[in-house]
């Protein structure tokens, strides 16, 4: 456990008071690290199980690791298509939400129109607004013009979604390119667009990737917008189809713990594997 | 540095040098800033501004299918008259019960990371592991970990804590608790990544002198980290309500097994509408009921604007 590098408070560590602080502060981190892993936990020890083991112990760790439910659900569910609904969502929401954020925040830091402060606060405003409140006419609207259980129909609405908060944050971020780069930049003869790609976007590179990380998190696991606007067995999502295949298999709780650790498992190898991105990302996503 | 044209010559104040110089190179470029804002427009028009106008007109007509004529207030009174309604309602202010443990969970675990104790940047990683999990999943999990013959009864009955080993997801009078206390376990660690990013920008200087002073722990929470930290936890307070009165949707689905059970003790709101627009197919209701909610978070959005700005504030 011990990795930390910072520096830690001088005073620490004299007297036998404070060393008693500490082993208090230590066993109040340690309960909360275990109530935050403790499903994680439960999820992988009990899909190693056999039926049987869990019938009758909870709470040990597995016996004889079983992997029969794992491929139980990869092969007798449609657990991979799910996944592969979600990925492409997850790409065709953040792709468009991202282009056009950029342009739009790269116009609202750097140049000057007349409703420039309305549109922002206007887009600020629509942060706060629930998904579900737009659902409605959305429906109807779908239904008519055949979007229902279509692709493009839900990356719209994915897209719509997370665009003001990401819009809000490159705006700020924007704001914070040095002028003299934007204004030798102009001299030298390049253009808004050539500038937006050639000096602000890589140097937004920070902000891109946590907007990207945010945002990702926010359509893979949506449930609400999916059971409503994919409800074609072919376009499901992974969220959508596991609280459907949970109640399938309402009995047999390993099974149904095995599906579980496969769908966390991408979310999960992607924090563990770029930890930095996932925390920056989560502290500024925080605002939202 | 090019010469500038006199800015005298141009009639409005405030434009920036850069601006008036851009201006004189190129007269189409009045024009680039709405070039560059019209996709924005367009998907926000889409997204948020078609629905949030139709879902008024809605709201006044008997919808069947896409379209039906106008009839006045009668879908708002026929909302308001049904109890389910006003359950939901009751259910949704239920469970702003638990933002003031979120709160106190959220500080003490964020104080404690600040401390940097021995390996803080672990317990770090997992605090976090919360937020990162889909509610679905982890609904999913803890709805077999709270069953009856589940692990977390097995613990209590081990504890000696027969009395507390209820019914968690099957009985009416207490799931929508099991729902409270699963939300409350993955909210925290919103609050716990939004404190602790207040606590690092904060001036350590003045936490070490107070401590050098004699100050005890306590003390320095109260009296030097709390009072810093008003705005973010205000922000925090703020963006909860939101939480619990809009978007625990996925919790409830999840728990109640689709349909608010057992019963119909943890339909929310939003699931009212869910069940209004798709399994009776009653747009016109489910607008009534949308047009509420978003009313209420209207009223909202000031107090979130201001406590935002607050925290900005605190943190410049």
């Amino acid at each position: 456990m011990n990795v930390a590098r910072e520096p830690r408070f001088p005073a620490l560590g004299g007297s036998k008071a404070v060393k008693a602080g500490d082993a208090l502060k230590h066993g109040v981190l340690l309960l909360a690290s275990f109530l935050a892993l403790a499903p994680t936990l439960f999820m992988l020890s009990t899909a190693l199980k056999s039926d049987e083991q869990y019938a009758v112990d909870k709470l040990g760790l597995p016996t004889a690791p079983v992997l029969d439910h794992f491929r139980a659900v990869l092969l007798d569910s449609p657990f991979l298509s799910w996944m592969m609904n979600s990925l492409i969502l997850v790409v065709g929401a953040v792709g468009v939400s991202i282009i056009v954020s950029c342009l739009a925040a790269y116009a609202i830091a750097r140049m000057e129109f007349k409703g420039r402060q309305l549109l922002l606060a206007l887009n600020t405003s629509l942060m706060a607004v629930p998904p579900i409140v737009m659902i409605v006419p959305l429906f109807v609207l779908y239904s008519r013009i055949g979007l229902i259980s279509t692709y493009q129909g839900a990356i719209l609405i994915y897209a719509g979604l997370i665009t003001p908060f990401s819009v809000y944050l490159l705006t700020t971020f924007f704001r914070t390119v040095p002028k003299e780069l934007f204004e030798s930049a102009h001299i030298d003869g390049a253009g808004d667009f050539r500038i937006l790609l050639k000096i602000v976007i890589p140097l937004s590179a920070p902000a891109l990737v946590t907007l990207v990380v945010v945002n990702s998190l926010y359509v893979w696991n949506d449930l609400l917008i999916a059971i409503i606007f994919l409800q074609d067995d072919a376009k499901r999502t992974l969220m959508a189809g596991i609280s459907v295949f949970q109640g399938r298999y309402n009995n047999q709780v390993p099974l149904t713990m095995a599906g579980m650790v496969i769908a966390s498992a991408p979310m999960l190898i992607l924090y563990i594997s770029f930890q930095k991105y996932f925390i920056r990302g989560l502290m500024a996503g925080a605002v939202k | 540095m090019q010469a500038r044209p006199d800015p005298s010559i141009f009639p409005r104040r405030g434009f920036t040098a850069r601006f008036v110089q851009r201006r004189t190179m190129n007269a189409s470029s009045r024009f680039t800033p709405y070039l560059y804002v019209l996709p924005l427009l367009a998907l926000l028009a889409f997204v948020f501004g078609y629905p949030l106008v139709r879902i008024f007109e809605f709201s006044f007509k008997m919808v069947r299918g896409v379209d039906g004529p106008w009839i006045g207030l009668r879908n708002y009174e026929l909302v308001l008259s049904q109890s389910l309604f006003w359950e939901s309602v009751l259910h949704n202010l239920q469970l702003l019960l638990a933002i003031p443990a979120m709160i106190v969970i959220s500080l003490l675990v964020s104080i404690l990371l600040y401390e940097r104790v021995a390996g803080w940047k672990v317990y770090r990683v997992i605090v976090f592991v919360p937020f990162v999990l889909a509610i679905p999943i982890i609904a999913v999990v803890m709805k077999r970990m709270f069953q009856f013959s589940g692990p977390v009864n097995e613990v209590l009955r081990w504890l000696g804590l027969d009395f507390m080993a209820l019914d968690w997801i099957g009985s009416s009078d207490v799931a929508l608790w099991t729902v409270m206390i699963l939300i409350i376990w993955r909210e925290s660690a919103l609050g716990i990544i939004l404190f602790l990013a207040r606590l690092l920008s904060l001036d350590e200087s003045l936490i070490e002198a107070a401590r050098l002073e004699g100050a005890s722990w306590w003390q320095r929470v109260w009296y030097i980290i709390l009072p810093q930290m008003r705005g973010v936890i205000e922000f925090y307070a703020v963006v909860s309500v939101i939480t619990m009165l809009s978007a625990v949707f996925a919790y409830v689905y999840v728990v109640g097994g689709g349909r608010g059970g057992p019963g119909t003790s943890t339909v929310v709101v939003e699931f009212y509408i869910f069940n209004a627009l798709i399994r009776t197919s009653l747009p016109g209701i489910a607008a009534a009921a949308s047009v509420l909610l978003f009313l209420v978070s209207v009223a909202l959005i000031f107090p979130l604007f201001r406590a935002r700005r607050l925290a900005n504030e605190q943190e410049a």
